[in-house]
């Protein structure tokens, strides 16, 4: 894709930020954390202690790729999403994006990155103002942005519908006449319509039957090779994230615990969380689904106002559990594990990461059915 | 002279009923757009020790299947014809409250969303022991120490302790632990589950569908799973029915399906599904189009506006000519489908498995 395509396509407005030095990532987010006050307890009232919602969190992304942000409830992910496009304030940390460190940016300072930075978010049904049209709803970035396109907002805002799916001619229709797909896309073509570079997706095909999610990931593809949009794709269903990502960042408990170029971390993860999150995938091969080492995790998730101490998944680790001696167990309960780099771009939180052998079998496409 | 009424036992040909058997089953709601067909000729049969999951989409009629043979439509507006035979006994004819004695100690359930089956005001242990005392005549005290027994056995840490703790204090995973606890109390023959894991991550679900799979070996029961998850379908199941549009589609063991499927919409769902076991694809192949709305099914076969191989069928019969249910190569896989059996197997061969 051409700069020459670019600037046909893209409508008139100064961005900001002008272009990022090569070399450098757009965004790089560095030691990232969001803690949320505890509500009041004890007799006295006193102040709960912080839910640490994210601790500590570390990641870059390039122009135009996608990095996959995985995890459970309770992880952190949402969160992540959210105070990287400063919907949240963040608590500590960096976040550059086109070199400019915007972590401590006002909401009013933000303003103008918001036509670079957008959100498109679970539900199609509470992300859109049901009283308004189709056209209002795509058309507003460029209202609030003051953007005026070289044929008028509506002409703008009915190439959009098209280029997402959407027949022009219901630019007047209300999203409740839509299906959930289609409002899906409604929600794409408002993210995409100032061209941003970075748009943060949280779940986006989650809450659409499984024909209609393949139609959205392949839009959204597409749409990445047409604009050179980068994307943080932030989802709890590996298979999807594996399809569509770059790289991949597996969260836990508001910290990284695994983050590696997507087809490493499938065919090769190294972290124990990331082995038990694999193994719990079912995949639709019944023989396969018969043979396979299916790895449970014991116990619940830790409340995040109160995490174990060292590493924060040793509570429920089976590796812990099962391989490691006492002396080992000991580092894990009270040694935060730092970042140990197994592999250029590979990144592992943990004390002892290794290989999982039958994992490694299953995910890689040589076993026979 | 032939009685006029069914026999509990014996079917219309001669042969034995099923533990379960589901015959013609159509759900109608009349409303002011028009006749919801909710579910339009659904017939399947299963038998204790089976595991039967039922696929579908929003729209397919899978969890208005399940209601029927609840009986939860009684009193409802709905207008439910056909047979519904569990060990003998006729559900569609019953009356509320006979049906209402066979839930709970004939069929348990579980629902998507354990926190609004769940009342809040009571402690979970209390409404465990509820369901018990409901069927069963023992003392109070009876009840508690079995609904404890219960929690233990599905997996839940210091039953005795959790006994008096409300809905809200336990998590997701742990309150569909709770719900199952309650579903089978009783040792139902038959339990329904619908879309139980769909709710959880990933991991807690790999946990409660274990805990389904060693239940229902140790009771021997019939098991009815609904979900969209063809993963969870391959993980759990003997037996797989395919809903579309308020009827089935394709239907078989589970085998079949997944390595000789034969109805394009079952390949569509394949096609369309990112794996994590196989090579990466560049592209997924979605399924055109959504699905249908149950007021205006289409004419002919339900699934023809969206269906990629109506050219292989001569004329117009996909439009004009609803397909029936048929028997196929194997015993007991059927396929509702205009396009000739042998042509479908190729389809299959060539062009669909090795996309996948």
């Amino acid at each position: 894709m051409t700069d020459e395509t670019t600037a046909a396509t893209t409508p008139s407005g100064s961005k900001p930020s002008g272009t990022i030095p090569s070399g450098e990532p757009l965004l790089s987010v560095r030691g990232v954390s969001k803690y949320f006050a505890g509500g009041s307890s004890g007799l006295l009232g006193r102040r709960g202690k912080p839910i640490k919602a994210v601790d500590g969190v570390s990641f870059s992304v390039d122009q135009g790729q996608t990095l996959g942000l995985v995890g459970e409830s309770g992880c952190g992910k949402s969160t992540t999403g959210r105070v990287i496009s400063k919907l949240l304030e963040p608590t500590a940390g960096e976040i550059r994006f086109n070199g400019r460190d915007i972590a401590g940016l006002k909401p009013r300072e933000m303003r103008s990155y918001r036509s670079e930075i957008q959100m498109i978010f679970q539900d199609p049904f509470s992300s859109l103002n049901p009283r308004h049209t189709v056209g209002t709803i795509v058309g507003a970035p460029f209202r609030i942005q003051g953007v005026k396109p070289e044929h008028g907002i509506k002409a703008e805002v009915q190439s959009m519908m098209e280029r997402v799916g959407l027949n022009p001619e219901h630019y007047n229709r209300y999203p409740h006449e839509f299906s959930g797909g289609q409002r899906q896309r409604i929600g794409i073509a408002r993210a995409l319509a100032l061209r941003p570079k970075l748009i943060v997706c949280d779940e986006p095909v989650s809450a659409l039957d499984v024909s209609v999610q393949a139609q959205v990931v392949n839009l959204l593809e597409d749409l990445q090779q047409e604009f050179g949009v980068a994307f943080v794709f932030i989802a709890h269903d590996l298979s999807v994230v594996r399809h569509i990502a770059d790289r991949v960042a597996v969260m836990y408990l508001g910290k990284i615990m695994e983050i590696a170029d997507r087809d490493t971390l499938y065919s090769e993860p190294l972290h124990p969380y990331t082995h038990a999150l694999m193994s719990a995938v079912p995949v639709p091969d019944p023989r396969k689904e018969r043979r396979r080492e299916r790895i449970l995790l014991t116990g619940d998730l830790p409340s995040p106002s109160n995490p174990p101490t060292g590493c924060v998944f040793h509570t429920r680790c089976q590796k812990f559990r099962e391989e490691l001696t006492a002396v080992q167990q000991d580092r894990c309960r009270t040694e935060l594990p730092m970042l140990t780099e197994k592999a250029p771009g590979h990144e592992v939180y943990c004390h002892f990461p290794a290989p999982r052998a039958g994992l490694t079998d299953l995910l890689n496409t040589g076993v026979s059915a | 002279m032939s009685s006029t009424l069914p026999s509990p036992a014996i079917r219309a040909d001669g042969r034995k009923r099923a533990f379960l058997e589901v015959n013609d089953l159509r759900v109608h709601f009349p409303t002011a757009d028009g006749l919801v067909k909710s579910v339009d000729g659904l017939s399947f049969d299963l038998e204790r020790g089976e595991i039967l999951g039922i696929v579908g989409e929003s729209g397919s009629g899978k969890s208005v299947t399940s209601l029927a043979i609840l009986g939860l439509h009684k009193g409802s507006n709905a207008k439910v014809t056909g047979e519904i035979w569990l060990d003998g006994r006729e559900i569609v004819g019953a009356t509320e409250d006979e049906v209402r004695e066979l839930r709970g100690s004939e069929m348990g359930m579980i629902f998507q969303d354990p926190l609004s089956s769940l009342h809040p005001f009571y402690s979970v242990g209390t409404q465990i022991s509820e369901a018990y005392l409901v069927h069963t005549k023992v003392s109070k005290k009876d009840a508690k120490a079995e609904a404890i027994r219960m929690l233990e056995k599905v997996g839940i840490p210091n039953a005795p302790g959790r006994y008096n703790d409300y809905p809200h204090q336990f998590s997701g995973g742990m309150r569909q632990r709770a719900m199952i606890a309650m579903a089978l109390i009783c040792k139902p023959r038959l339990l329904i589950a619908d879309e139980p894991t769909t709710a959880l991550d990933v991991t807690v679900q790999a946990q409660i569908l274990e805990l389904i799979k060693e239940l229902h070996d140790e009771l021997n029961s019939a098991v009815i799973l609904i979900t969209h998850d063809l993963g969870v379908v391959a993980e759990t199941c003997d037996k797989v029915l395919v809903m579309y549009g308020g009827q089935c589609v394709e239907k078989g063991r589970v085998d079949e399906l997944f390595y000789e499927p034969e109805m394009p919409y079952t390949w569509g769902l394949l096609r369309s599904m990112p794996r994590m076991d196989r090579d990466r694809q560049t592209r997924l192949t979605p399924i055109p189009g959504s699905p249908p709305s149950l007021i205006n099914v289409p004419s002919g076969c339900v699934f023809n506006t969206r269906c990629p191989f109506t050219d292989r069928v001569d004329g117009d019969k996909c439009r004009t000519e609803h397909p029936n249910l048929e028997l196929g190569v194997t015993p007991g896989h059927a396929v509702r489908c205009h396009i000739p059996a042998a042509q479908r197997q190729e389809i299959w061969l060539t062009e669909i498995s090795p996309s996948l």
